[in-house]
């Protein structure tokens, strides 16, 4: 058969990209993922000092107290490299239209009694902006964070915040007929509810903080800890048990979105703590610092969504974060 | 120099073809040119890709959006709402 | 409730502009801390018009069909051995320009968007950035995932990162991105989104398209074209950043006029290696550099000037010059890989009898005047196994870093050389364009890594050339000089006798 000659003949001289090949130990043929992201950030013989940080290189290791070795230790368990993350995403988007469609037709949210409406509108809707802050802080850590391993992981979860912003403004929309007029409400406690006023603090303290590897724990490990667990799990549930299971539907990418990007985050931070002591203990800082006070930012957050149970499961939250960094993360909590 | 020249350059695919026969429809003036693998439309002023053109031309619904799975390039501003995707120039 | 209908606008406001607030416990000077070094004043972030309204739903729907299109054809590429198809082996040479020249920028476009997309503080550019540096990042992967095949097949490939830092013509680009993501957030975006993409990738995106296309190369026609259809959105990004920085201040025209004239000269500069490998490097030619910048600069970028002229923007300084030498600059180039190419990871060759005639019909006024006399010379040089390579280092120019080598538009019998002191030093250049962007900021490009600067200052692995060709990771001899004697070609051709057996092999069954 023709196919074989072809192929008898026209062997490759190669398997994979020498720098890859350095990284595998030898020629072998190599995944996608690691073609797409080893060693792709430039590293040296930069030329000019950027006149927004003339201290630093374009690039450089020292925008962090963290050290390693090596900035391609870190692998994103889940591989995603642009196209398996834009195709997974599309798929879940899929499924997240199917549900929007489902509960606009039914007019499901209807059935929830007037209180759980506003319980809704008033703890869900503000966090869209807390939302539009992770895209920023994740951007940030993208654009001077160090290394490709990194840096593409945060280039997707900034825009997976971007979405869930997106989602819970839609589920603000579903509630006001699209007038609108939940946002607005909901914008205006953000700005003005003394109950909002220690996270919108928070958050903008962290836009602030210029330490990215510091950011990342702050938003990825304290606040996303904190907040997901509380709002996506602790308030849904509260929510399906007074007949709002409807609102779970639309929340389902964000379930979704938070026990797939703690993957990576345990692994990122697990990597970044077994390389030295010294990074263990400021991790180990980093997280008890910013946990402690997210979790003080968001109980009155926590108040309005779960009323009497909101110090108890406050309290819960913050020890199985704790675990959490002990277990998964290899921190000292 | 002076000149009011827009184009929008496609991708010569199967669904890109409503999307230029759209184009022939509803802009008289553009000219369309074949390349290798790709289409190229000059116009003067003003070139618009009309939804409802699209849409009785594929038989289904057409979000003016769905243009940039296709588009190759374009030269001009555009103006871009849901039932429109043009570029043009303004003066 | 009634839902009432939203307008697609209606829609995008709420759900991404709307997402911002004005912050009350932080300085906003400290949370977007880039917003004014450079002297661009913007008054109002809400006068911002989104030219398109893509919100995340959209863009996952999209750029997911995009991808799993791509990476069908990617997989049917390398099972069907469509390296194969292509016209001639010489053909990859310019594939391998690109991997080594161009896909270490798109990843620097994406973190560089991302800096901007951190760094502008209104909601609007800061989530089309924020598109745009992940559109980047899909660019450069989707290049490395379909040229993986390439590489598995062709030589020079291999250490196409450790050479982009390192190897002496790639400072060209290397230097040109950061250059601009060293620079502010608006002069990046007036730099890249509009200067480079908007006025100039066409010379860059449909060539090498064009020329995939017409040299059999589906995966890369195929990857150019999926890449191509994200950059509408960034086009008109750029267009759009500049229409807004004029309109919000009459201060601002003539910094984003400076800002114009530098970009562009940088970026035509850069392109020389485009026009090189549209008139050299492509087996079947789709059209010369001269045609190309008289369609896609003359014609198109006439008719955007035109437009920015109510602004007060004029064209870019020294267009006239890119004019007068458009029958030049890329023969200039050739001839100096083909010198100069022991020290590159590709091959270069003398056109054969039919191409040297194409060009002599491409370019009359200048090919047969000062060019073709020297090729015939050097073919003839090569035939008496006397293949030319210059022992040499070439002087670069400080700004653009490509070796000291354009004629004078007014006499190409001479070459062009200017210079600047500063603080006591020559610095040296190859045009009044890159003169004029070292005046402006001395003290930037006094930084420059100029490659023979630095062999000369011993950081390139030792004094000799087998020394740097080590340092470079250059294989002396496999991935360098000549295409005749090259294992590349020796490959091809084996191949290539094995499928026209193959093809025998059928007929001789049959009969």
């Amino acid at each position: 058969m023709q196919i074989d000659i072809k192929t008898n003949n026209v062997r490759p001289i190669r398997q994979t990209f020498a720098h890859v090949a350095r990284r595998l130990g030898t020629d072998k043929p190599a995944s996608r993922y690691q073609e797409a992201t080893l060693d792709l950030q430039a590293e040296t013989n930069f030329h000019y000092r950027p006149l927004w940080d003339p201290d630093h290189e374009l690039f450089d290791p020292a925008r962090t107290a963290i050290r390693m070795q090596d900035w391609y230790a870190f692998k994103d368990p889940r591989q995603y490299y642009y196209g398996t993350w834009t195709i997974a995403r599309a798929r879940q988007q899929d499924s997240m239209e199917r549900n929007f469609s489902f509960v606009e037709k039914r007019a499901l949210l209807d059935n929830l009694s007037a209180a759980w409406r506003d319980r809704v509108a008033g703890v869900m809707i503000p966090l869209r902006h807390v939302e539009y802050a992770a895209n920023l802080n994740n951007t940030f850590i993208t654009a001077y964070g160090y290394g490709t391993a990194f840096t593409q992981t945060t280039s997707f979860a900034a825009m997976d915040h971007l979405g869930i912003a997106q989602y819970l403004s839609r589920i603000g929309l579903l509630l006001d007929g699209n007038s609108g007029e939940a946002l607005d409400a909901a914008k205006q406690a953000w700005m003005a509810d003394p109950a909002w006023q220690p996270l919108r603090e928070l958050v903008e303290e962290m836009l602030t903080i210029r330490d990215w590897f510091e950011l990342y724990v702050a938003q990825s490990y304290a606040l996303d800890g904190l907040l997901y667990p509380l709002i996506y799990q602790r308030f849904d549930n509260a929510l399906s048990a007074s007949g709002g299971s409807a609102v779970a539907m639309l929340t389902e990418f964000m379930v979704d979105w938070f026990a797939e990007n703690c993957r990576c985050v345990d692994a990122f931070l697990k990597t970044a703590a077994s390389e030295s002591d010294a990074n263990r203990k400021q991790l180990s800082h980093w997280a008890r610092n910013w946990s402690a006070r997210a979790a003080k930012a968001l109980k009155p957050v926590a108040d309005k969504a779960l009323g009497e149970d909101a110090v108890a499961v406050m309290a819960e939250l913050q020890t199985e974060l704790q675990t959490r960094g002990a277990r998964q993360c290899g921190l000292e909590i | 120099m002076s000149n009011n020249h827009v184009y929008i350059a496609l991708q010569n695919n199967e669904e890109a073809r409503a999307i230029i026969e759209a184009i022939e429809r509803d802009n008289p003036n553009a000219s369309v040119n074949h390349f290798p693998a790709m289409v190229k439309i000059d116009g003067d002023g003003r070139i618009e890709v009309r939804r409802k053109t699209v849409e009785e031309l594929i038989g289904r619904d057409w979000d003016p959006q769905e243009i940039h799975l296709h588009l190759v390039s374009i030269s001009g501003n555009v103006d871009e709402d849901e039932d429109v995707f043009a570029v043009q120039r303004n003066n | 409730m009634a839902a009432k209908r939203m307008s697609l606008r209606d829609k995008y406001n709420r759900m991404t502009r709307d997402l911002a607030w004005d912050f009350s416990y932080q300085d906003p000077k400290k949370i977007f801390e880039q917003a004014d070094f450079e002297g661009i004043k913007i008054e109002d972030w809400d006068k911002w018009e989104d030219p398109f309204r893509l919100t995340m739903d959209a863009y996952w729907k999209y750029q997911g069909e995009k991808e799993r299109k791509l990476y069908a054809i990617i997989d049917a590429f390398a099972q069907n051995n469509g390296q194969l198809n292509i016209t001639d082996a010489r053909y990859v040479n310019a594939i391998k320009l690109f991997l080594t020249g161009v896909s270490p920028l798109e990843y620097m476009a994406h973190r560089g968007f991302a800096m901007i997309g951190r760094q502008l503080p209104g909601v609007g550019p800061q989530v089309a950035c924020q598109m745009q540096s992940l559109d980047e990042l899909r660019h450069v992967q989707t290049q490395i995932h379909t040229i993986s095949h390439y590489n598995k097949y062709f030589n020079g490939f291999q250490d196409f990162r450790h050479m982009h830092d390192r190897v002496w013509y790639l400072s060209v680009p290397k230097s040109f991105f950061d250059d601009a993501a060293s620079a502010g957030p608006f002069e990046f975006i007036t730099a890249i989104s509009f200067s480079f993409e908007y006025v100039l990738t066409n010379l860059l995106f449909m060539p090498f398209m064009s020329g995939a296309a017409y040299n059999g190369d589906m995966a890369t026609v195929t990857f150019g074209f999926s890449a191509q259809s994200d950059e509408a959105r960034h086009m008109t990004l750029g267009l759009e950043v500049v229409k807004f920085m004029l309109e919000q201040h009459p201060d601002n025209l003539p910094i984003v006029q400076r800002w114009i004239d530098k970009w562009f000269w940088r970026g035509y500069r850069l392109l020389t290696l485009v026009g090189m490998m549209m008139d050299y490097m492509l087996p079947k030619r789709v059209m010369s550099w001269k045609e190309a910048w008289e369609m896609y600069f003359e014609q198109n970028g006439g008719a955007l000037f035109n437009d920015l002229a109510r602004y007060g923007i004029r064209m870019p300084k020294y267009w006239e010059q890119t004019v007068a030498e458009k029958g030049l600059i890329s023969h200039a180039a050739w001839g100096t890989f083909y010198n100069y190419c022991h020290a590159a990871p590709f091959h270069t060759w003398i056109p054969e009898k039919d191409e040297l005639d194409w060009l002599s019909e491409k370019y009359p006024d200048t090919f047969d005047k000062f060019f073709r006399p020297r090729y015939e010379h050097w073919a003839e040089q090569e035939k008496q196994g006397k293949r030319f390579y210059n022992p040499s280092l070439p002087m670069l120019c400080t700004t653009c870093q490509i070796p000291m080598v354009f004629p004078e538009a007014s006499d190409p019998t001479l070459t062009s050389y200017r210079s600047s002191v500063h603080n006591g030093e020559r610095y040296h250049f190859c045009s009044d364009g890159c003169k004029d962007i070292f005046d402006h900021e001395p003290e930037k490009y006094v930084q420059s890594w100029l490659p023979v600067h630095q062999i000369f200052q011993g950081n390139c692995g030792g004094a000799t050339v087998p020394d740097v060709l080590d340092w470079y990771h250059l294989r002396d001899g496999i991935d360098n000089r000549e295409y005749l004697a090259s294992p590349d070609r020796a490959n091809w051709e084996r191949w290539k006798a094995g499928e026209e057996e193959a093809a025998e092999l059928p007929k001789a069954a049959a009969g």
